[in-house]
Parts: C-alpha cells; sequence; structure tokens
C-alpha cells in the first residue's frame, strides 16, 4: 500500500516526507527527513545500478551486431543474465594491492569515483516533479559534481605505481580538465534560453527541445560529454592497444568492479542529461507517460554512443586537445553569443520565451550550426589536405630484363 | 627475370677499384679477401655500372675449416644479382669489419650472425645478442655447438 | 617557471594488446613523447635454422609454416621454390597455378590481418578487425578445402602441391571471387576516408624511398615510399608472368600508404586469383619427385614475394638429404632495422601505430 501510495504522491521528495510526516509526531521531523532520505537513495542507486548492468548488456549486445557476431547470449533470455554472472565473477576474484601501492588512496580511489556518478544523478528528472528536480542549482550541481571524476581517475592512476596507469591518469587530468570548459558553456546556452538552471524548469522551457533550437550547443555538449567519460573517439585514458588498461590497470576484483560500474553508469547519466538538457526530458505526445518517454529518449541516445563506439578510431592526444581548444571552445562560445543576443532581443521576462520565439531561434540557428561547421571542417579537417599523386620513382626499374612488358600493364590500366 | 651478374664480370670489376681484393671466382659468385670488405662494397654499391644499391641478405655457414659469408646483392634499377662471399678462418674470435656503414639493412643481420654463428663485427654500432640473450653459451648455429 | 621532469622508460611487451605477438619495446618518454627505442628480440626463437639442418627436404616444409604464421602458403612456395631451384625440380602447368591461387589468397588474408590489426591499435573497437576477420575466415575454409588445415597449411611441396583441389573447391572459390570485391569497397567505406584514420596516419612515420633501399626494406613498407618493386614482376616465378597485374605504390611513406597500398594489393591478388581461374587446366599437380631429395652439393638463394616483403630461402646442400645450412632472410625482421627512426620524436599513441603500420610477425622475426 505504502509503495502505492508513494507513487501517487508524485514520487519526490516533498511527496515522501509527506506521506510520512502524515503519521508521525512533529517533534521527530529529523527521523521522516532521514528515513525519506534513505528511501530515495536506494531508489535512486537502485535503479542506476540496474540500469547500467542493463547497458553493459544492451552495449554488449549492439556491439556484437556492429561486429557481425552475436554478443553475450548464453545466460537467460537473449544473455540479459550477463551481467550478473559478470558481477559474481569479479566479485569473487582476489582482491590485489601492489607491493609499491600507496594503499589508502588507491582503495578510496573507486569510491571517489563511483560517488558522484550517482549523486548526479539525483537531480535528474524522471517527471515533472520527481526527486530533487526542482533544485534550482541543478546545472550548477551537476556540472560541479562531475568533474570530480578528474580527481578520482588521478588519484586511481598515481596510487597504483605503474607507469601505464600514470600515462592513463595523467592524460585524464589534461583532458578532462579541457573538455568541461566547452561542456559547461554550451551548457550555460542552456540556461540562458530556458532563464532557469532548474532542471524540471529546463524540461519545462523546452516547447520545442533544445536539439533543434541549438543544433551547434547540443554538438558541442555531446562531443565534450564523450570526452568526460573517456569514450570513443576519445577513450585515450584507458586506450588498450597503448596502456593496456590505463589507470585501472592494477585494479582487480570489487575495486576494478566499482570502477567499471562507474565507467558504464556515465553514459547513463550523460544521455539522462542530453535527454534532459536537448530532448525536452520526459516530454512527450500520446498516451505513453512521462518516464517512459524519458527512457526512451535516453536509450536513443546510448545507442548513439555505442554506435560511435562501434565504428570510429580514436585521437591522439594532442589532437583531442586541438579539438578541444582550437574546435570545440570557439563553436561553444559562438553558440552561446549567439543565444544570448537572441534573448536580450526577445526579451522573454518571468514568463519564458514562446513558441514563436524557440521557433525564430531554431531557424537563425541551424544556419550559424551549418556555417560554423563548414569553417571548423575547413580549418581542422583532414580531407582537404591534398596528396601527391603516386609516381613511380626511378630508384627502381622491376621490368628490366623481364620478358613482362611494362606497355602491358599500362595499357590495363587505362581500361 | 633478375639476371645474375657473372663471378667473371664482378671480379674485374672489384679488381679495378680495389686491386688485389679478388680471391676467386666462379660462373655466379666472387670471392674476395676480408679486410678490404667495406671498400669493395662502397665500390661495388656506387658504381654506376653495377649499380648495387640493394643488399639483400647476408649470412654465414660454418665449414668447420673456415666459415664463409656469403652477401646478396642487388640492383633495383637493372634488375640484377650479385653473390659476393669471403672467408674467414679460425674458430675463436672471429672479427671482421661490419658494412652496415655502407647498407644500414646490415645492422641486424650482422647482429643475427654474431649471435648464432659467432663472427664479431668490428665497428657495428651495436655489436650484441639480437635472438637470444646475454650470457647464452656458445653460438648455435656452429656446427660444434653442443646443447 | 620551469619544471623539473624524468623521462620515463617503459618495457612495450612482451605481454602488449598491441605487439603483435612477443615484441617487446623498451621505449623512453619524454612526458608523451618518444625520445628512444630499443627492440629487444627474440622471445619467439625456435632455431627454425638449426632445426632444419636436422630435416630432410620434405618434412622442412612443416618448419616454415610456423615463421610468419598467418601467410604459411607463402612461406611454403618461397621454400619449395629454393628446393626446386637446388634440386632442379620442375613444376607442373596446374601445380604452379594452384601455388599462386594459393599464395594471392594467403596475401590477401596476410593484409587483411595487417589492415584489421591497424585500425584495432587506431583505437577502433574491434569493428574493423572483426570484418577483416570475417572475410579471412572464408579464406581459410578455402585453404582447409584444399590441404585439411587452416594455418599451417604445408601445402606445398617440392615439385608441385601435395593434392589437387577438390571439385567443390572451385565453386567456393568463385563465390569469394564475386563478393570480395564489394566487401572490400565496405572496409574502406569505413576506413580510408575517415576523418579520425586521415588524422592519425597521414604524413606519421614517415620512411623516404632512399632510406628504404639502404636498410634492405622490401614488401609494401618499400612500395608505400613510391619505390615500384615486386619480385613477382622482376622475377616472375611459377605463372606470374602470363597474369596481368598491377603493383600498387604510395606516394609519401607514411602510415596511410603503408595501409593503402595493401588494400590496393588486395585487389590486385583478387584480379591474378581470378585470372588463375580461367587459365587453370586440368592435370598433374606435382611431378614425380622422391621423398628423399639428394641435391648435388651447391647452394642457392631464391627471393619470392610474401605478403611482408621479400622472403628468400638460402640453401647449402652437401649432397645429402637434409640441407648443410639453411638461411632464411625474414622479411619481418629486417624491416625494422629503421624502427628507432621511425618512432623517435612521435608520440606513443603514434609508437603503436607506426609499429603496427610495418606489420611484423613475430614467429618470422626471431624464427
Amino acid at each position: 500500500m505504502m509503495e502505492i501510495e508513494i507513487l501517487r504522491s508524485g514520487f519526490d521528495f516533498l511527496g515522501i516526507y509527506g506521506f510520512f510526516d502524515g503519521f508521525m509526531p512533529d517533534n521527530l521531523d529529523w527521523l521522516v527527513f532521514l528515513i525519506t532520505s534513505v528511501i530515495l537513495a536506494m531508489v535512486i542507486i537502485n535503479a542506476l545500478v540496474i540500469s547500467t548492468a542493463l547497458l553493459t548488456w544492451f552495449e554488449r549486445r549492439m556491439l556484437g551486431r556492429f561486429q557481425s557476431r552475436l554478443g553475450p547470449n548464453r545466460w537467460g533470455p537473449f544473455g540479459l543474465l550477463q551481467p550478473i554472472a559478470d558481477l559474481v565473477k569479479l566479485l569473487t576474484k582476489e582482491d590485489t594491492i601492489p607491493e609499491g601501492a600507496d594503499k589508502p588512496v588507491f582503495t578510496l580511489a573507486p569510491i571517489v569515483f563511483l560517488v558522484p556518478a550517482l549523486i548526479v544523478f539525483a537531480v535528474i528528472p524522471l517527471h515533472g516533479s520527481s526527486f530533487l528536480g526542482r533544485l534550482n542549482i541543478g546545472l550548477i550541481f551537476v556540472i560541479a559534481i562531475t568533474s570530480v571524476n578528474t580527481l578520482a581517475i588521478f588519484m586511481a592512476g598515481w596510487s597504483s605505481l605503474n607507469k601505464y596507469a600514470m600515462f592513463g591518469a595523467m592524460r585524464a587530468v589534461a583532458m578532462l580538465v579541457s573538455y568541461e570548459i566547452p561542456m559547461g558553456i554550451s551548457v550555460v546556452g542552456v540556461a540562458i534560453a530556458a532563464q532557469t538552471l532548474g532542471l524540471s524548469n529546463v524540461v519545462l522551457a523546452q516547447d520545442i527541445p533544445f536539439i533543434l533550437v541549438m543544433p551547434l550547443g547540443f554538438l558541442v555538449f555531446i562531443t565534450a560529454a564523450s570526452a568526460e567519460m573517456s569514450r570513443t573517439p576519445f577513450d585515450l585514458i584507458e586506450s588498450d592497444s597503448e596502456l593496456g588498461a590505463g589507470y585501472h590497470t592494477e585494479y582487480s576484483g570489487a575495486k576494478f568492479a566499482l570502477l567499471q560500474l562507474t565507467e558504464f553508469m556515465a553514459p547513463v547519466i550523460v544521455a539522462a542529461l542530453v535527454t534532459t538538457l536537448f530532448l525536452s526530458g520526459w516530454r512527450g505526445y500520446g498516451p505513453i507517460p512521462g518516464p517512459v518517454w524519458f527512457i526512451i529518449k535516453t536509450f536513443v541516445v546510448l545507442f548513439g554512443f555505442v554506435w560511435i563506439r562501434a565504428s570510429w578510431p580514436r585521437l591522439r592526444v594532442d589532437q583531442i586537445m586541438s579539438l578541444a581548444w582550437k574546435g570545440l571552445l570557439p563553436l561553444s562560445i559562438v553558440n552561446l553569443f549567439v543565444i544570448a543576443v537572441e534573448v536580450f532581443i526577445f526579451n522573454p521576462g518571468e514568463a519564458g520565451l514562446s513558441t514563436r520565439d524557440l521557433l525564430i531561434m531554431t531557424g537563425i540557428n541551424w544556419s550559424i550550426t551549418i556555417i560554423a561547421l563548414i569553417v571548423i571542417f575547413n580549418v581542422m579537417g583532414q580531407s582537404k589536405l591534398k596528396r601527391p599523386e603516386p609516381v613511380a620513382l626511378p630508384l627502381a626499374n622491376m621490368y628490366a630484363n623481364t620478358t613482362v612488358s611494362k606497355k602491358a600493364t599500362d595499357l590495363a590500366e587505362a581500361d | 627475370m633478375s639476371i645474375p651478374i657473372t663471378g667473371e664480370h664482378a671480379a674485374s670489376k672489384i679488381n679495378q677499384n680495389v686491386p688485389g681484393s679478388v680471391v676467386n671466382f666462379s660462373a655466379t659468385d666472387v670471392w674476395v679477401k676480408v679486410d678490404k670488405l667495406i671498400d669493395i662494397f662502397s665500390c661495388l654499391k656506387n658504381d654506376s655500372e653495377l649499380d648495387m644499391q640493394f643488399l639483400n641478405s647476408i649470412t654465414a655457414v660454418d665449414y668447420i675449416e673456415y666459415f664463409e659469408l656469403v652477401y646478396h646483392l642487388r640492383s633495383l634499377r637493372q634488375n640484377t644479382t650479385l653473390i659476393v662471399k669471403t672467408k674467414c678462418f679460425g674458430r675463436e674470435d672471429i672479427t671482421i669489419p661490419s658494412i652496415s656503414g655502407v647498407w644500414r639493412g646490415a645492422e641486424l643481420q650482422e647482429r643475427e650472425i654474431w649471435d648464432l654463428m659467432g663472427i664479431n663485427f668490428s665497428g657495428h654500432p651495436n655489436m650484441k645478442r639480437i635472438l637470444l640473450w646475454e650470457g647464452f653459451p656458445g653460438h648455435p648455429l656452429r656446427k660444434d655447438f653442443i646443447r | 617557471m620551469s619544471i623539473n621532469t624524468q623521462p620515463v622508460t617503459i618495457n612495450l611487451g612482451p605481454q602488449h594488446p598491441s605487439t603483435h605477438g612477443v615484441f617487446r619495446l623498451r621505449v623512453t618518454f619524454d612526458g608523451e613523447q618518444v625520445i628512444d627505442v630499443e627492440p629487444v628480440f627474440g622471445y619467439l626463437h625456435r632455431g627454425t635454422e638449426k632445426l632444419a639442418e636436422e630435416r630432410n627436404y620434405v618434412q622442412i616444409v612443416t618448419l616454415t609454416d610456423r615463421l610468419d604464421y598467418v601467410a604459411a602458403m607463402t612461406n611454403n612456395l618461397a621454400y619449395v621454390r629454393a628446393v626446386e631451384s637446388l634440386a632442379g625440380i620442375s613444376v607442373p602447368d596446374r601445380g604452379m597455378y594452384l601455388r599462386v591461387i594459393s599464395a594471392e589468397l594467403q596475401r590477401i588474408a596476410s593484409h587483411l590481418i595487417a589492415t584489421g590489426f591497424l585500425l584495432d591499435e587506431l583505437g577502433a573497437f574491434h569493428t574493423p578487425l572483426i570484418y577483416c576477420f570475417r572475410e579471412r575466415e572464408r579464406i581459410l575454409e578455402l585453404f582447409e578445402m584444399l590441404c585439411g588445415a587452416r594455418i599451417t597449411v604445408s601445402y606445398m611441396r617440392p615439385g608441385g602441391v601435395f593434392q589437387d583441389a577438390p571439385i567443390d573447391f572451385w565453386p567456393r572459390l568463385d563465390d569469394f571471387l564475386s563478393s570480395m570485391p564489394g566487401y572490400l569497397d565496405e572496409l574502406e567505406g569505413l576506413i580510408t576516408e575517415n576523418e579520425v584514420v586521415l588524422a592519425r596516419t597521414r604524413d606519421m612515420g614517415i620512411l623516404s624511398a632512399q632510406d628504404a633501399i639502404d636498410a634492405s626494406i622490401t614488401g609494401p613498407v618499400l612500395r608505400a615510399t613510391g619505390v615500384q618493386w615486386d619480385l613477382r614482376k622482376a622475377e616472375p616465378h611459377e605463372v606470374y608472368d602470363r597474369l596481368d597485374f598491377d603493383v600498387p605504390i604510395g606516394s609519401v611513406g607514411d602510415t596511410y600508404d603503408r595501409y593503402y597500398v595493401r588494400v590496393q594489393e588486395m585487389r590486385q591478388s583478387l584480379r591474378i586469383v581470378q585470372q588463375c581461374v580461367e587459365q587453370i587446366e586440368p592435370g598433374p599437380v606435382r611431378s614425380e619427385t622422391p621423398y628423399f631429395i639428394r641435391p648435388d652439393a651447391v647452394d642457392t638463394y631464391v627471393g619470392t614475394e610474401s605478403p611482408k616483403g621479400e622472403l628468400g630461402f638460402y640453401i647449402v646442400s652437401d649432397g645429402g638429404i637434409s640441407p648443410y645450412r639453411m638461411h632464411i632472410r625474414a622479411p619481418s625482421f629486417i624491416n625494422l632495422t629503421t624502427l628507432r627512426d621511425l618512432l623517435v620524436g612521435w608520440k606513443m599513441a603514434d609508437l603503436i601505430v607506426i609499429f603496427g603500420s610495418i606489420d611484423i610477425v613475430v614467429g618470422e622475426v626471431d624464427r
């Protein structure tokens, strides 16, 4: 009965708080607060961990299909129970700590890595009034909390006393710090257009999804976010062909499980953020309820991530940095500037931008996006670089003294 | 087809440039003196007629009484090949001049010969064992090598 | 303000995902920059040359399978050609065509592996690699029909090949030949114009033509520098003089050229196999050759164009049933001569890619 009541009451902090407050004496407010918090934490953590487990299965299945193989398909229907098998395997492995490792830091790193990922999800609005979605500094909260993972990766790499891990950690610091800037600036564009920092209100402001209103901001955000969670083509933190495993080279057992969990949790969180910021969150059409819309959109974004991972090679460390500073940063500033000017002209006041304003912005921003992308591709692109035609050098003549005349092959080339 | 240069032709050419260095020649091979290897190969490489720009392979054969080093050269422009051989006598402390200054391609192959056959090359930039580890007893491709 | 830094030395290998087997590079880094490289050989040294001195000429065929273990057919071909030249054995026409067909299929398989692993090292999460392996699998199935083995084929013998192809081999081969060009287009669509691939491979690890010749480098690595040199044209052995094919070359000599030359060579190999299928006629596949071959006491060197370069066998006979000395000119080994010059100055990620683009197989490097 209690669960149904909670669901009906809006499934958010105030709803659950109000439910318990109803039959508790007034002097036990702190207990009510505690119970509510624990329940919410349980819900968030479990939802996130289970969806991460599902994502590992989904990603491996999809990669399998992309690579014309099957993927995990043995345990459970379609291999759905594979994450559990993986978990049991990882937890039963010996948990080793290298001899020269900095033990406290080494142990702490997976926790420092995991906790921010869990906290971020608290403010993501699954539907209109859920959880802490109405936190009025939601966007700043998200940006602030996600930057902690730089510290965790560096802790893991530094304390392992392993050169590969150290390389991964150093790359992580350079890359993650750089990409936070374009990511932050593109988020500011969203905040200006929505006239709010609360994530719920951002969704409410999206009468037209912001992916249409500010495609440039969306591109910058999704690129920077893939770098933030170090996925292809920015996965140089743990680039398996160079560093073996990068910062978690020395980890095993439960600690490794925590690191992997967080790593797979990152796409879920980023996809949820993209859904909230650019795909109009829980809003949808027809009888399908909001949370379902939210999950559908999240999975579409996740599919995009898997698709990119399956088909793109990795960039080199200096190319990644130059993309951040020479490519994404100017693009994000252009985006911010355009949005700011437009909002200044429309001057919406308290009510926020009207649908008509958003439509006009869509038209202007698409043309600006196309121009900006053409400029960037021409400045940074590789295809324009012309290469000389291959000409056989006079250093060798393999047709000398042979019965095969060069003419025959020349004729064949002309065909 | 690649045409092998006759030993006679090569011998006369070598004798022109480095007098007194040819020991013997046959239809296909030329035997030269060990101590003038670098001069001979420089001349073969830079000679415009023979034009042996390409060192194909170096190897050594243990004939018990002596070691024979075999150099396979090739001219990429004229599509010709030439085999130059040299004999070095003795079993211990054999040292012959390295030709890695003439062709870089000799570097790894000379190290391999030192490793497996025990012929030392003087003037080589990095004369170390290559396939086996430092401290391996003996040189396994010698006919008197016993495991 | 200056920061006091010190170089870091890392052992890449012998156990490392990108060293193509048990190869070890002792690399010194200044930050991400490579400042010194020392290749360490010998982790897979099995003494093939010594083993060959104790076996007769037919038994050695099985040793050659294990040199470049992703291109066993061309190893077989190079070895049996040396023995035939040594003992003056002739090969019937059908045997030669079968040899060319299997060698060219093997060249495609080997280049598929080189391309796939190069992309894997670029960080494309296994997708191109598995695409390449999918097609290689079909070649290996064809080999299985020819000789019952997939990797260590031992298909060729002095005097020909050891058995004729089964009847149902030819439709399968036709099937492969008709679908492979489309597959290559698909692979190229994924790679050749890919922005990241271009950024990672163009003008990286440039080898000049003069350096390549000076360092005895052969094969696609040499051809990528613009030197048109292919032993199949220069010394047309088997039936290559009856076949029409081009020798693709590169223009700059960088990683991209080495990749692209291999892709084009695969297309040329398909052309060769197609022509062989049209020209082949019934007949014996092996000349009457005794099991114990006793050549005269002479020596011979024969080089053959293997997928990695010129694979040469120098065999000295003393008139007995086994060679007195057999030397293998291994292209993978000699192509590593300039490795240090190619790698120094590049970043760690480039090191892996440039090293991968040379395409070595440790079985052949260490022998």
